[in-house]
């Protein structure tokens, strides 16, 4: 493998019902960074059917250019026609790093394209940066320069490693939803696109969709609340949970929830936080009955002011905690929402 | 009809983290449990075995002791174990782990083969797409439901706001969400049975169809730079207070944080 025919940074730009991921925004502007250290630029790759008409978009979030895939065996996420129609790219367009967002579809197309390219893909990355490897030098082993430096967390969230693939490419890593930032959206900027097909026929691979069937929600992500007010095991029933709506209401917040709330079956799982669910990062984290199990706390740990109510002071939610509070939730949250009520209305 | 499970011992993360006085994981003072999403892959195998009489066979990669985790695996129903172990296939990513599970697989007969979606130690749910790639057979990730259909499996897969039932010919791989069910515990007359039972051990010269370029740290294509034990944010204030008081305290500390 010649690494040096290896050119520029290309990100996988998710689209489902034909409606572009957050995720793909947050790829091409951490990959504009990457490629602006490696003075090279970000590619967006657009897979789907009829979705050409996204691709200005993708353009108006930093994509210096937008290869789209189109074809009508590729308008449901299936493995194998995605996992062709990247792995074909990567044949032909031949990147020095590839960028996939961790979620239930990135998840297992990277690993799969990986497989097929033969390169290493590192999962779930928090953190990346153009660096040397060895990071620092070893005698007797050459330092390659301009490498993608891949940070993780493992253990669940216990420990972080930083990761390399100096001799193969591209260099591949999933990222994780909600943790890059997007670049400021330029309103009508045109994308330079090309198009690229190389066919589809189906195999043994292809599996067959029976049906699709869409969650009903109408909350809103999550991923995007400045405020939230995640509930816990702790909260005793789903019927407490109403408490958490109406605070979350006087302040304009939404309702999160611990993975045991979902297990329990009281939440859905798009409302869930941790390892397992979402990455969080609003302006102000409510954690209210919520012990903090280290899983939890790899998906808000981030947040800019954690504050959390817990009857049980030994608790580790508090030992990440800016304000804890050891009480009783059931007489401290309608209390509270009470008292801002009246603050906010003496504000208006 | 024959089904492969993967499995794998994992330093139990959840409830069991203990740390060094130096705030570092204390990792040999943690216990070792089968991964939980390859539990309940498991279950849902010895489901096809009760349902279908299908053979179950669990497969590992590890150390010697890794055998525990097939013995368990056993006391609960499994049929056979499967130990793959070799100082050559230490320090393996994913590639290299995938490669080394292909190619004890490639000596085994299956109509299905089962993984957890991830582990609880790297969390990567790389494994199993890999295998599947590596086997030229069907993947389908985040299972939270199946059932067999004459020579296809159904299964309900998992996505962030739907799931879409899929159909897949058999041989397919199927990666396990813990969700998938609540897995049977061990039997007495299991744990008899897994205390006799001989586990089939492989090493390098067993696996079929694999290059020593593509197993342990020499066939990885990823390597560590640098790992180091998390730095978390530090506890800040923590304060006991009766109801009115604590309101007036966080109210108060929304004001001076600029919230309300």
């Amino acid at each position: 493998m010649n690494l040096e025919e290896y050119k520029g940074v290309y990100v996988f730009a998710q689209q489902v019902d034909n409606c572009i991921n957050s995720i793909a925004f947050e790829l091409i502007g951490k990959g504009k960074d990457l490629a602006n250290d490696l003075g090279t630029e970000v590619t967006a790759v657009l897979v789907g059917s009829d979705v050409k008409g996204l691709a200005d978009e993708l353009a108006e979030y930093g994509a210096d250019k937008v290869i789209v895939v189109d074809d009508p065996e590729l308008k449901e996420y299936r493995t194998e026609p995605y996992a062709h129609a990247l792995a074909s790219v990567i044949q032909k367009y031949k990147p020095e790093i590839f960028l996939v967002g961790a979620t239930a579809i990135g998840r297992d197309l990277g690993p799969r394209v990986s497989a097929r390219i033969h390169t290493g893909l590192t999962a779930d990355c928090t953190q990346l940066d153009i660096g040397d490897f060895p990071i620092n030098p070893v005698p007797g082993k050459e330092q390659k320069h301009n490498q993608l430096l891949m940070t993780r967390p493992a253990f669940g969230g216990n420990t972080i490693a930083t990761i390399a693939c100096p001799d193969f490419r591209p260099q591949m890593a999933t990222v994780r939803p909600g943790v890059m930032q997007k670049k400021e959206k330029k309103a009508g900027v045109k994308a330079n696109v090309e198009e690229f097909n190389p066919g589809f026929t189906p195999d043994n691979k292809y599996v067959e969709i029976l049906e699709v069937v869409k969650a009903v929600s109408d909350t809103v992500d999550i991923m995007d609340a400045k405020i939230l007010v995640s509930g816990g095991r702790g909260m005793g029933s789903p019927e407490n949970f109403k408490m958490l709506e109406d605070l979350a209401d006087v302040l304009g917040g939404t309702v999160s929830c611990s993975r045991a709330v979902v297990d329990a079956g009281w939440k859905p799982k798009d409302l869930q936080v941790g390892q397992t669910g979402k990455t969080v990062r609003p302006n102000v984290y409510f954690a209210v009955g919520i012990s903090g199990a280290i899983q939890h706390l790899a998906g808000m740990e981030e947040s800019d002011i954690i504050i959390a109510i817990n009857k049980d002071d030994t608790a580790p939610i508090f030992d990440v905690a800016d304000f804890g509070l050891v009480g009783d939730l059931n007489k401290i949250v309608p209390a509270l929402t009470e008292k801002l009520r009246a603050e906010l209305a003496d504000k208006n | 009809m024959k089904v492969v499970v993967c499995i794998k011992q994992v330093p139990d993360t959840k409830g069991g983290v203990k740390f060094n006085p130096d705030g570092t994981l204390d990792r040999a003072a943690m216990m070792t449990i089968m991964n939980p999403d390859d539990k309940a892959g498991l279950e849902a195998a010895l489901r096809l075995k009760d349902q279908y009489g299908a053979e179950v066979t669990v497969l590992t990669m590890g150390l010697p002791k890794a055998e525990d985790v097939l013995r368990e695996a056993i006391a609960m129903g499994a049929d056979k174990g499967v130990l793959v172990t070799d100082r050559v296939l230490g320090g393996a990513d994913t590639w290299a782990t995938s490669q080394t599970l292909a190619g004890a697989l490639r000596n085994m007969e299956y109509d299905l083969i089962i993984t957890g979606r991830q582990a609880i130690d790297g969390d990567t749910a790389q494994v199993g797409p890999q295998i599947s790639e590596h086997l030229n057979i069907p993947v389908i990730s985040y299972a939270q439901n199946l059932k067999i259909e004459g020579d296809s499996v159904i299964v309900e897969r998992q996505f962030d706001d739907r799931y879409h039932v899929l159909k897949a010919k058999m041989p397919c791989l199927i990666t396990a969400l813990a969700e998938l069910n609540e897995p049977r515990y061990m039997t007495p007359g299991g744990i008899f049975d897994a205390c006799k039972a001989e586990i089939t051990v492989w090493g390098r010269a067993d696996l079929k169809d694999v290059e020593d370029s593509n197993l342990g740290l020499k066939g990885s294509p990823t390597q560590i730079a640098k790992a180091s034990d998390k730095v978390r944010k530090g506890a800040g204030e923590k304060v006991t207070l009766d109801p009115a008081e604590a309101v007036d305290y966080i109210v108060g500390k929304l004001k001076e944080k600029h919230v309300i």
